[in-house]
């Protein structure tokens, strides 16, 4: 259970229009309104109560702009990169503006999500708008009290000018007449020429930066409410296992401990799970009496999982025929009987962890039938959506506050935390914080799925790519109505039926690369049942097939005798003509499984000129092809996800001795004609690609007897300092409109390594992590 | 017996049980709340606060153990973000999420009182325990040498007593993570 399908498009395009209204204290409110029934009813009437004003900007008599940030702050750069957008447009000077963080209100601010690089395509003409139609009302207020027309006047840095007479008028002095001016068209207010951006294409330094660096409490984890108790909750070490019994009594005799109590919970892994609750003074206390706390679990059915296990089903589904095909095209096993040169490869990919570094918390306090929320959660509508159903609440008789978030990467797109928050807090009636260990963060995470991919693929004579057979061995179940094995279909319309649900973040698109690029083309797929929680991790499905489809790109250059950028280079430009030559979809940040390739807006699909334009570029820019002594390499991998098209070179040093060293990272990117804050995209960049670097390295999650055996960073280890390398940035632009950045650069940064150290060693990587392989050498 | 102690500079006494983390004290009884918890364990960093002046892991920590020491936590490390580190963290826009940030800034000063004008290599020795999770490390190493060629930036922070007892050692534990062989 999941908080339902979450709507991540500002919906600010049509039926709307705003509304100026005066503040307390004075200044301007500018408010935008939406017609949630779709255009029945008169907009011009004063809105209803549900018509609540979408609110985002105020601007105080003395000149200060407070510009409202609506979406979560992970580490992502939303807190700045969307009032930069409003900010621009609405012509002030950013040392006048003042970020307030939202709390949630759908209502007022539409999706309020951090998940799926989202936040850039569907809110850069959105917040523009928002921020130019502020503008022209004070345009307009101006032009109105010199008697000139608008067209006279002229705006820069938050003062309005009459060139022609000379005058002027700071914005602050204006917020009372402008509050009586008609509201402009949200659609039709003009934007400005992109050559005009003062703010937008800047370095805009993050807004909370010397809170910081100061020590200022804003996590979730910082959250202190007066009489508030602290929280432990363990749970039962295999998945949505239950209580048995417990030694209540004997823990709630301990120092500090007020509470402890058994929570039954439910079997949905995204949901609330049984476990024991511990509520002390301090968490300290809590977190003592949980160490004498003894529980009998009644363990379940997924008891006697492994990951050793998982594989051996994983190789018996793949000397079998597929369960599913997912796409077809041409006749892959005839052109693989035929071929010049054949080369068969399994690539897998484990678990891994999320581990954020502040771990999972929340804060709750139940009073009266109300249950405010305190949580770092990356949907927090969907989070209160499940409270709601689990505690048997009205959504309106829940309030929840954003805070700032100590990392995401996907972790907090669930909200287990905060329903179990929630339930404790209801027990006991006064504030609770509940607080995981790392060892909970790490035993209790929804891992990236593992997968298998066994595949085949052939050249011709000529080193052309001609031949292309997947069969992807996953996790998900077959829908009852066809659940009997059947033989796999032919016809192209499959990729629009795949019949399978996957596990969450373990599916595949129909259309995924290098769909459409190779003549003979075959992905099919078989899936398990699995009892272990799965979910989006930092550019869900591409993290683990970029690795296995860019790789065997690798071998099957290396089969042809070419040079793998070469090779990749005449590869795009091979091209099926196709109704949506795609790769995935962006996938909606709550979902699983994705859905297969709806019609795509301009710009946002796999674009092999895009693709090629950036290899080029990384080519250039790493100086590819030169001269390295033997033991150091470079790779090359490109990926296309989240709407943006990355290529990436790396080189690596393996020693004799088998350990490697990342030596430089470059990278070239298309996220389209703007990058609208350059120091934090190179963030963002710089941050995805240690972040593949680190998986690749030496992260595995495995499960024994249905529970996970890592604990804490010893055995699940994050990249540190010294194994961090320069990593440099370049960005392609291009006309397309600009899409996000906190993903799609994670992709091609595993390949890239494994194909480094290929280069460097002829040691051909197809399973993950490193730390497992013998790379010894010479 | 309650401990007593001093934070950034002022009286501190904590009626606690003896084997409390300095952590749990820094934030919960003290209200200072900068200071991070990411392991438990002395893995990560984020709890990094300096005990005279030299950095150390304040989740592992007995309370007990620093009975009448001196210990500076991230919101006592300037009056008012004024550290060269803080400054340099701020000019070069290290943080992503920043929840580590407080952890590496009392690392990376205490590296600086040290060694004021650090190679590469000993930025890397000194920071090695103290995971980011969103990796900020190149801009890290870049806002270190930034500090180092500020004034004032070998200066003890704002309520330690200057060099006397420091051990003169990093005390970054947490093993390397070169784990890949």
């Amino acid at each position: 259970m999941k908080g339902g399908p979450v709507d991540t498009t500002l919906r600010l395009d049509r039926r709307q229009f705003l509304r100026v209204t005066a503040v307390a204290g004075g200044g301007m409110l500018l408010a935008s309104y939406l017609d949630a029934f779709g255009g029945v009813g008169a907009l011009a009437a004063e809105p209803a109560a549900e018509f609540a004003p979408n609110a985002f900007v105020r601007i105080a008599p003395d000149g200060v702009v407070t510009i409202i940030a609506k979406n979560p702050e992970i580490g992502q750069g939303i807190k700045t990169m969307l009032p930069m957008l409003i900010a621009d447009e609405l012509d002030v000077e950013w040392k006048n503006v003042r970020v307030e963080q939202a709390p949630l209100d759908t209502t007022k601010f539409q999706a309020q999500v951090a998940g799926g690089s989202t936040a850039t395509p569907t809110n850069w003409l959105p917040m523009r708008r928002v921020g130019a139609a502020a503008r022209a009302m004070l345009v307009t207020a101006a032009a109105q009290m010199w008697n000139v027309p608008e067209s006279a006047c002229s705006t820069a840095a938050g003062v309005v000018h009459h060139r022609a007479s000379g005058r002027s008028v700071p914005y602050g002095d204006l917020v009372t007449k402008a509050a009586s001016v008609p509201v402009p068209d949200l659609d039709k207010v003009p934007l400005k020429d992109p050559k005009a951006f003062t703010i937008i294409g800047t370095r805009v330094p993050g807004v909370d930066n010397h809170a910081i660096v100061t020590g200022v409490p804003m996590f979730g984890i910082d959250m202190t409410l007066p009489g508030m108790l602290y929280a432990v909750y363990e749970k039962c070490p295999v998945f949505a296992g239950k209580v048995a019994s417990a030694n209540l009594a004997e823990v709630k005799a301990l120092p500090g401990v007020r509470h402890a109590f058994v929570v039954e919970g439910g079997t949905a892994l995204q949901g609330l799970l049984g476990g024991v609750a511990i509520v002390a003074d301090s968490w300290w206390y809590a977190r003592k009496a949980r160490q004498s706390l003894k529980v009998t679990w009644n363990e379940g059915a997924t008891a006697e999982q492994s990951s050793a296990g998982l594989a051996a089903k994983a190789a018996e589904l793949s000397k079998g025929p597929p369960q599913r095909s997912l796409h077809r095209d041409g006749d892959a096993e005839a052109a693989l009987k035929g071929a010049t040169k054949v080369v068969r490869a399994e690539y897998f990919y484990p678990f891994i962890a999320h581990a954020p570094m502040e771990p999972q918390n929340c804060t709750a306090h139940f009073k009266d039938g109300k249950l405010e929320i305190w949580a770092p959660s990356q949907t927090p509508a969907g989070g209160r959506q499940m409270v709601a159903r689990t505690l048997s609440l009205q959504e309106t008789d829940i309030t929840i506050h954003l805070t700032r978030i100590g990392g995401g990467f996907g972790r907090r797109l669930n909200n287990d935390y905060m329903v179990e928050a929630a339930w404790i807090a209801k027990e006991v009636g006064v504030p609770v914080k509940l607080l995981w260990t790392r060892e909970d963060d790490i035993r209790h995470d929804f891992y990236r799925p593992a997968g298998w991919h066994y595949l085949a693929g052939a050249v011709d004579a000529g080193g052309k790519l001609v031949a292309w057979q997947n069969h992807f061995v996953s996790f998900g179940e077959l829908p009852p109505e066809t659940a009997q094995a059947a033989p796999p279909a032919q016809s192209a319309q499959s990729a629009q039926t795949p019949g399978v649900r996957f596990a969450p973040s373990a599916g595949i698109n129909a259309n995924e690369f290098p769909a459409h690029f190779i003549p003979n083309f075959a992905l099919d797929t078989s899936v398990m049942a699995l009892g272990v929680p799965t979910g989006a991790l930092r550019a869900p499905g591409s993290n683990g097939i970029a690795f296995a489809t860019q790789s065997f790109i690798d071998e099957l250059a290396h089969a042809a005798g070419k040079d793998p950028l070469l090779f990749r280079l005449e590869l795009l430009t091979y091209h099926k003509p196709h109704a949506a030559p795609a790769g995935p979809a962006p996938a909606a940040p709550t979902e699983g499984a994705r859905a297969p390739l709806g019609p795509q807006p301009p710009g946002q699909v796999f674009d092999a000129d895009r693709m090629r334009g950036v290899l080029q570029m990384v080519a250039e820019k790493s100086g590819w092809g030169k001269k390295l002594p033997r033991g150091t390499g470079m790779g090359v991998a490109f990926h296309y996800s989240h709407r943006g098209h990355f290529a990436e070179v790396v080189q690596a040093t393996v020693s004799r001795a088998g350990v490697v060293r990342v030596d430089k990272v470059w990278v070239a990117g298309d996220i389209g004609s703007q990058v609208i804050n350059p120091s934090n995209a190179e963030n963002q960049v710089q941050g995805s690609v240690l972040d593949g670097i680190a998986e690749a390295l030496a992260q595995e999650i495995t499960i024994e007897r249905g529970r996970t055996v890592q604990s804490n960073f010893h055995d699940f280890p994050l990249l540190r300092m010294k194994q961090a390398p320069p990593v440099e940035v370049h960005f392609r632009k291009t006309e397309f409109a600009p899409t996000g950045l906190g993903e799609p650069a994670l992709p091609p940064a595993v390949p890239a390594l494994c194909g480094a150290i290929f280069a460097a060693t002829d040691k051909r990587v197809r399973s993950l992590p490193l730390s497992k392989h013998d790379l010894r050498w010479g | 017996m309650p401990v007593t102690f001093k934070v950034n500079g002022k009286p501190a006494t904590a009626d606690v049980p003896p084997d409390m983390p300095l952590l749990w004290v820094l934030r919960d009884v003290l209200d200072l709340k900068g200071t991070k918890f990411g392991c438990g364990v002395a893995q990560c960093g984020a709890c990094t606060v300096h005990l005279k002046g030299a950095p150390i892991r304040s989740c592992v920590t007995p309370v007990a153990a620093v009975q009448g020491a001196e210990i500076t936590t991230i919101e006592g490390l300037s009056a008012d973000g004024s550290h060269p580190v803080q400054r340099a963290w701020e000019a070069l826009d290290v943080p992503q999420c920043g929840y580590c940030q407080a952890g590496q800034l009392m690392a990376a000063a205490a590296l600086l009182a040290k060694t004021p004008k650090p190679t590469d290599a000993d930025i890397d020795a000194a920071m090695n325990g103290n995971i980011c999770r969103c990796a900020t490390y190149l801009r890290i190493r870049q806002a270190i040498h930034a500090a180092a060629a500020m004034p004032g930036a070998a200066a003890t922070p704002a309520g330690t007593s200057g060099k006397s007892g420091t051990s003169g050692k990093s005390r970054t534990s947490g093993k390397s993570g070169d784990s890949n062989s």
